[in-house]
């Protein structure tokens, strides 16, 4: 599954993966700014940011091309809109809009690729989204592989039932809809255990706090390299074609 | 000496009104090793969530002479432990060792100390090098391993496991009976798997509609209840 | 150009989300996280599921109103923020800017949409079409929404465009209508308490008019961003925006970011049309 992968590179040891998660999420806002508001030679600033964001890849010992290609799933939404402004006669604003989509997803990536959820979520929290949500979006996190395997499961018995195939059939809408209702129940009870096993574990009302390490130098080191470079090549850029 | 569990005319029905306990008496003491048995539905595991309060039901029920209270629990909760059927409901954490700590964090116990703690109980199942890995990412075997570090942390007196061998292949029954066999809690183990039941529990309770309907050595209910799994390959049609 | 619409959605979410993560919390005790998580869980596996309804096509639930009916629609909202904080973030589907976009669209105000016809009419003789409307009424509205968010950015989208849009979010919005309602059925047969139990209905009158507010606000959003200049001049007056750095960031970031919120939901649909 996608995130199983997302998971395992973002535990790794490079340098990237051991800065706090708040540097890089202001190097990232800063990045998605400067992006968001580009609007004069634009491909050749996209190059030089690409160019930037392979070679943190590279620095964080990520698999670059798998990277690239992953970012790559914004492509075919955005190709649509490329398409819609092109009819409207505006073909310049859809290369934009799919330029830019997909360097802030390759960026989004390069952030959550390198810092494991828990992590991520404890940087959120310093930055005031509520607890009870992060906790919520923790647990759906470890319980979402759990479930959609079930979900997997059955509708592979449902397949070899010879219940596959898209043809119209009220049968099989009503025996989806019993599926569904099925993994819900499941689901619901699940939570119940949790509960439970929360219970008989002295549980006290709060599961810890979210790691968030402590500032270093060497963070705000990366925080402001990551913030002034996309600046600096954009300066550079737009100076270049005027 | 005082048992550790003294049940005696334990009742509980469900909110649909399906009677679930109809009198169960039991007693655990120090040091034992109990098998229960008994088909699906006969109350085992609705019993063994009466022993911590997560149910509550009518009847005598004193856990290591604490009647089971609210103002109990904490306690009780401290004394008794359960490893639950599926581990998956029990390894909520996002991290092992942080899941296996969190009974001693819990307890208001320092976290350098829990954590290290939470340490040395994986390296008493054999997991010392998950600690930092992802529950999701375990074998079924890891993970009830990692379960049962997570109860054993905080030194509970009584350990139940509710069917531990569900799920487990082989070798992963033979080498869970092992470590199971080395902790020194009382034990009491929900199963079906009589050869598993053999290799830990002399003494045995069988349970039926709710009730202790057989007590006595592991053979002896086996035999009585007539509760083997054997299939005589003469007697299978084909 | 236009404004910062997607910064206003987004720094008015934060505080939505915040107010709705307390009332949910007060509510109910942390010991309820691991069911919303859970059921969070629940909503994205449902997508597996699919729900055939004609030749070459198949849907999906989307699952706001679906919770909102068994959790309560303040759990409901969040457990929708988690899943659509999951997707941005594991899943790089729908944009980091524009989470706030989506938040309000779907899990609030789509969220409490749906569970308007139920609350109203669900212990009534009416229930079955309630809980159809509520399925319908939460899809309908967030896609109306994010469409007149897109339109309020400044992105020209050809009349025929718009109106093939429309068109996939009726379809979409009675689609899932049917499976919310088919499968809060199946709850019930199994397992009635799950379903949350409406207070006493509203007058129908009182009620027929909460729905039409919401349907007639949404859909005049989506007249009013038909006209992005009036409303440009409007805001430009009532922000005094400074200079022309900031309407331009604005454009920018507006655009970027709608065009992902849009694409979710655009996504959302097409995966509806895949076999």
């Amino acid at each position: 599954m996608r995130h199983v992968v997302l998971d395992r590179w973002s535990r790794g040891l490079s340098a990237v993966h051991r800065r706090d998660p708040r540097a890089k999420i202001v190097a990232l806002l800063v990045f998605l700014v400067v992006l968001a508001t580009a609007h004069q030679a634009l491909p050749f600033l996209a190059l030089a940011l690409l160019l930037m964001l392979s070679a943190a890849l590279w620095w964080a010992r990520l698999p670059v091309m798998g990277a690239l290609a992953r970012a790559a799933i914004v492509l075919p939404f955005t190709a649509v809109f490329a398409v819609v402004s092109w009819i409207s006669g505006d073909p310049q604003r859809g290369l934009a809009l799919v330029i830019k989509a997909y360097l802030s997803a390759l960026a989004v990536l390069l952030v959550v690729a390198t810092t494991p959820l828990p992590s991520l979520l404890g940087a959120l929290e310093t930055a005031g989204v509520p607890r009870f949500l992060l906790e919520v979006i923790q647990f759906l996190y470890r319980y979402l592989f759990v479930i959609s395997e079930e979900a997997h499961h059955m509708t592979q018995a449902a397949a070899s039932r010879g219940a596959s195939g898209p043809a119209w059939s009220r049968l099989r809408f009503r025996a989806a809809a019993g599926a569904l209702a099925v993994l819900f129940i499941r689901s619901y009870e699940r939570a119940q255990n949790i509960h439970r096993a929360m219970l008989a574990r002295g549980f006290q009302g709060s599961f810890g706090p979210f790691e968030s390490p402590g500032l270093r130098p060497a963070d705000a080191a990366f925080a402001l390299a990551g913030a002034l470079l996309p600046v600096a090549l954009r300066l550079v850029v737009e100076g270049a074609v005027r | 000496m005082t048992p550790l569990i003294e049940a005696r005319g334990l009742k509980f029905c469900y909110e649909d009104g399906t009677n679930a306990l109809n009198g169960v008496d039991f007693h655990l003491d120090s040091g034992e090793t109990v098998a229960l048995l008994g088909p699906n539905g006969s109350g085992k595991t609705t019993f063994v969530l009466h022993l911590n309060g997560l149910l509550a039901g009518d009847g005598f029920l004193r856990i290591c002479g604490m009647p089971l209270k609210p103002e109990n629990f904490p306690a009780i909760r401290r004394k008794l432990g359960i490893v639950f059927q599926d581990s998956d409901n029990q390894l909520f954490m996002p991290t092992v060792l942080e899941d296996v700590a969190f009974g001693l964090l819990n307890r208001g116990i320092d976290r350098e100390l829990a954590l290290a703690r939470a340490r040395k109980a994986l390296e008493t199942v054999a997991l010392a090098g998950a600690a930092s890995r992802a529950p999701y990412h375990l074998s079924a075997g890891e993970k009830k391993r990692a379960a049962i570090a997570g109860i054993i942390v905080t030194e509970p007196e009584i350990l139940i496991l509710d069917e531990p061998t569900a799920n487990l292949d082989p070798p992963g029954q033979s080498s869970l009976a092992q470590l199971i066999a080395h902790l020194p809690q009382a034990k009491i183990i929900v199963t079906h798997d009589i050869p598993f039941a053999r290799a830990l529990c002399r003494r045995a309770v069988f349970f039926q509609n709710g009730r202790v309907s057989e007590e006595g050595t592991l053979d002896e209910v086996v035999s009585r209840c007539r509760w083997d799994a054997t299939f005589e390959q003469s007697k299978l049609p084909g | 150009m236009s404004t910062p619409v997607w910064a206003a959605l987004d720094a008015a979410a934060a505080p939505a989300v915040a107010g709705i993560a307390r009332r949910a919390q007060r509510g109910f005790d942390p010991a309820r996280v691991p069911l919303l998580g859970v059921m969070g869980a629940f909503v994205f596996a449902a997508q597996l599921i699919n729900f055939p309804v004609g030749v070459g096509t198949s849907g999906h639930l989307v699952g706001g109103a679906l919770l909102s009916m068994t959790l309560g629609p303040a759990a409901a909202s969040v457990a929708m923020t988690a899943i659509l904080a999951i997707q941005a973030l594991v899943f790089q589907d729908g944009g980091v800017l524009a989470l706030g976009a989506n938040v309000i669209n779907m899990a609030i105000l789509g969220v409490w949409a749906g569970y308007l016809p139920f609350a109203l009419w669900g212990n009534t003789r009416r229930r079955k079409l309630a809980i159809f409307a509520g399925g319908a009424l939460s899809v309908a509205v967030s896609a109306v929404l994010a469409l007149s968010e897109l339109l309020l950015s400044g992105v020209r989208v050809p009349a025929g465009a718009l109106v093939i849009s429309l068109v996939l979010f009726l379809a979409s919005a009675l689609l899932e209508g049917a499976i919310t309602l088919a499968v809060l059925q199946g709850l019930e047969r199994i397992q009635p308490r799950l379903v949350r139990q409406p207070r006493a209905g509203w007058s129908p009158a009182l009620g027929l008019l909460a729905i039409a507010a919401v349907l007639l606000a949404s859909v005049g959003v989506l007249f009013a961003s038909q006209a992005p200049d009036g409303i440009e001049r409007l805001t430009r007056q009532a922000a005094a925006v400074p200079g022309v750095w900031l309407d331009q960031a604005g454009a920018g970031l507006a655009g970027l970011a709608l065009v992902y919120g849009a694409c979710l939901l655009f996504g959302r649909l097409a995966r509806r049309r895949s076999a």
